[in-house]
């Protein structure tokens, strides 16, 4: 599991271009939208396309969204959950 | 009281330089643009971490805005709905374009990426500038063959003229694969009659852009 949050803050770092970002400085656990990191409605947009590209997974509500993109460690529940690879 | 139109201030990048008022600010080695940009961007001290996410045409527009515009207060040195943005290009967002067309060539890896499609249109680095300096006023983005300060003067001119702004950011932002070329002029009235005041006319706009080449 903590291989898999070490990989997905370093994938995030790459596709959101944190690029003052470490994933040493990412709290998995920290909200990822408004407070926390911060992040905005194309982030969420890119967020959804990495998880397909990378992972082969789709959301299939906005309700799924919200609780699947909260956090680092609430996206790598869901892959943990849903990836067959 | 008599007021002029001036050009207060002016900044140009190319070529691994930055010009601001005829003094070269910062000059690079790494003169491809996503290098020089960033290399200008973390030696010039500006922190807006937004800066990583603009396409390469918003980071040429947004480093020379934010040259003219630091220090100056928005509502003080000019309302905000009073601050046109009226620039020009010949590439509009071709750059970013073609970024975004390879993400979806291929219909088996058709994966389009959100944050390279909101830089497909070239009047979003106006966006981004506005959103840094809070500026709601009159903005647009021409599209023409090559830098005309004739048309550029005709426009502003009539802008300031009519009321419509009483200052103005407008220039050239080109850029297109590794060529770019940003120029802004922060254009003002001014019924200041002291010596070192340059007048806003199409000649002056000619000079600068030559005279820095």
């Amino acid at each position: 599991m903590e291989q898999l949050i070490t990989k997905l803050k370093i994938e995030i770092i790459e596709v959101l271009n944190l690029t003052e970002m470490t994933p040493e400085s990412i709290d998995e656990n920290a909200p990822l939208f408004v407070e926390g990191m911060g992040l905005d409605s194309i982030d969420a947009l890119e967020l959804i396309v990495l998880l397909e590209k990378k992972y082969g997974l789709k959301l299939a509500t906005a309700e799924e969204g919200k609780k699947v993109l909260r956090s680092v460690r609430s996206i790598a529940d869901f892959i943990r959950e849903n990836n067959k690879g | 009281m008599d007021t002029k139109n001036v050009i207060r201030e002016y900044c140009i990048i190319r070529n691994g330089e930055i010009i601001l008022n005829g003094n070269v600010l910062f000059k690079s080695a790494d003169i491809l643009p996503s290098l020089f940009f960033t290399d200008a961007y973390k030696n010039l001290g500006i922190n807006y971490s937004r800066f990583y996410k603009m396409d390469n045409l918003s980071k040429l527009g947004f480093l020379a805005s934010e040259l003219l515009l630091r220090g100056k207060t928005m509502g003080e040195f000019c309302k905000a709905d009073e601050m046109g943005l009226i620039f020009y290009n010949a590439a509009s967002s071709a750059d970013t374009d073609r970024v975004h067309q390879e993400s979806i060539n291929d219909r088996n890896a058709y994966f389009p990426s959100p944050s390279v499609f909101v830089y497909t249109l070239a009047n979003i680095v106006i966006g981004e500038i506005c959103i840094r300096h809070k500026i709601n006023g009159e903005s647009t983005f021409f599209i023409e063959k090559d830098f005309n300060p004739d048309g550029l003067f005709r426009y502003v001119n009539q802008l300031l003229e009519d009321h419509i702004v009483q200052c103005c950011l407008t220039g050239w932002i080109q850029l297109d694969g590794d060529h770019y070329e940003g120029m802004l002029y922060l254009i003002e009235k001014s019924t200041s009659d002291t010596d070192g005041i340059v007048i806003f006319d199409p000649e002056k706009l000619k000079d600068i852009y030559l005279q820095e080449a």
